[in-house]
């Protein structure tokens, strides 16, 4: 008879992590964020599906990695806070304002928390930016990625990324470093997601797993 | 509805205490009673007019089944109900508390509560318990806005899916989900899809076992089938211990009565009013 060491798996009591790869990235009237759709517990994958962009406002979104009910939760509290500022201040936020109060928690809770979110949207004022929140920093970039996928891509967006690119180009380099860190981490799969935001307004796509570009050795 | 981060603190004044006591049980080469779990297959699907839940019913101590027929559907509000696999006993009071919470929210409001909002109310418990609360969840129902299905973990991450499964059997019964189901199912394929799933889990995993119980939620009807499929019968003894009467000879017998006085009779009665 098999010998089990214990009837709950390890895996059932692991914590939920989303594994992951997310990446943003700002061009001229507007940003394009994107992620993979995995999330694991130990060696289990427990949705395949995952959307982990998640919208903190109308036209600023934020991507999730790391701790699945940390980054869920820090979510939820920012979209919460936004909603009252945008109504005290009369009109849409900021991203700046979105990723302050996102920075705010990362720090305070720098100890207990474990997620790291990517914050990207447009607003009237300085049109479309993204920040970077890792460890309670705050910092405008470019562009950004994280997540345990992102190791995998860092030669690849370095040599990739060229100033003034279209809103095109954005969406085809996103969804390029995803397809190539999807297939190199293990912790990272599924479908690729992707919204991109303009003055115009907000648009979500997403791409199934056989439908995402194909390099050497597929 | 937000929880508000500042206000976070763990209280947990018993985990000294219990940290010594376990230390001073040891020293007598005992080993404190562990919490009950229910090992558990549970799992949940959307069809095309709501929502079917299905556990199995075995709770287990360690190695030993505590409970052959437990019952691991519990009641959320009419139009939610809620599976729970993990701590028997976390379970059982982390949805009682949020029914109790939901039905004042519910008669608050006027209106019958949303799944949304009993997801929202046992995410934010668990994730301020930072994942002691060892509760797993699959909370389904239907409610103005349709069917909805979410899995809850312990830590207080929630998923929301067309079919999700729980437990230490949950592989066992994604693998017969991920191979059958389709969207937009009727009610019969959906019942013998979910059935087939918990029937996986108890049949593959030790910690399920026994009988598959179901519940089937639609817009203002619930089917709470306990049990609906008896999947492990106690077989019938083909043998017998027991000696018919008279296999023994009787070779004589003496009766003696004993001769008892009664020395005083009292009737005292409780009030029970």
């Amino acid at each position: 008879m098999l010998e089990e060491s214990s009837l709950q798996p390890e895996w059932l009591s692991e914590e939920v992590s989303t594994g992951t790869t997310i990446i943003a990235i700002a061009f001229e009237g507007g940003v394009v964020i994107g992620s993979d759709s995995r999330v694991s517990a130990g060696a289990s994958v427990v949705n395949r599906v995952m959307n982990k962009l998640s919208p903190l406002h109308d036209k600023i979104y934020c991507a999730l990695s790391g701790s699945a009910a940390d980054a869920q939760t820090m979510a939820e509290i920012v979209n919460y806070q936004l909603d009252v500022h945008s109504i005290e201040v009369g009109e849409d936020p900021l991203v700046r304002s979105a990723a302050t109060l996102v920075k705010n928690i990362s720090y305070k809770y720098k100890e207990e928390l474990s997620a790291h979110l990517i914050v990207a949207g447009w607003d009237r004022r300085a049109g479309g930016q993204v920040y970077v929140t890792l460890d309670g920093l705050l910092a405008r970039q470019p562009f950004a990625i994280g997540g345990s996928g992102s190791s995998y891509i860092y030669g690849f967006v370095d040599a990739e990324y060229r100033q003034g690119m279209t809103k095109k180009d954005c969406q085809e380099f996103v969804v390029n470093a995803l397809a190539l860190a999807m297939n190199r981490d293990g912790s990272s799969g599924g479908v690729a997601y992707f919204v991109t935001i303009d003055k115009d307004g907000t648009d979500e796509k997403c791409i199934l797993g056989n439908k995402l570009p194909t390099f050497f050795d597929e | 509805m937000h929880t508000d981060l500042s206000e976070t603190v763990i209280v947990f004044v018993s985990f000294f205490r219990n940290a010594l006591l376990e230390r001073d049980v040891a020293k007598v080469g005992c080993s404190l009673p562990g919490a009950r779990k229910t090992g558990t297959t549970i799992c949940g699907v959307v069809y095309k007019d709501g929502v079917v839940l299905g556990a199995d019913t075995r709770a287990t101590e360690g190695m030993v089944v505590a409970d052959k027929n437990c019952s691991k559907i519990h009641y959320i509000s009419p139009n939610v109900y809620c599976c729970g696999a993990g701590t028997a006993a976390d379970t059982e009071m982390t949805t009682q508390l949020i029914s109790s919470n939901l039905e004042l929210h519910s008669l608050s409001t006027n209106r019958l509560p949303r799944v949304a909002t009993a997801c929202r109310m046992l995410k934010q418990m668990l994730f301020r318990y930072q994942g002691y609360i060892g509760a797993a969840l699959v909370l389904g129902g239907v409610d103005c806005n349709g069917p909805h299905l979410y899995s809850i973990y312990p830590h207080g991450s929630t998923d929301k899916l067309p079919y999700v499964t729980m437990g230490s059997g949950s592989l066992a019964a994604m693998a017969v989900f991920e191979d059958r189901y389709k969207p937009d199912m009727e009610e019969e394929d959906a019942k013998r899809l979910v059935r087939d799933a918990i029937a996986a889990g108890i049949f593959n995993d030790l910690g399920s076992g026994s009988n598959i119980d179901l519940c089937v939620i639609t817009k203002g009807k619930v089917d709470y089938l306990r049990p609906h499929d008896e999947a492990n019968k106690k077989g019938v003894r083909t043998g017998d211990y027991k000696y018919k009467s008279g296999t023994t000879g009787v070779l004589s017998k003496l009766v003696i009565p004993l001769q008892l006085e009664l020395m005083e009779e009292s009737v005292q009665t409780m009030d029970t009013s």
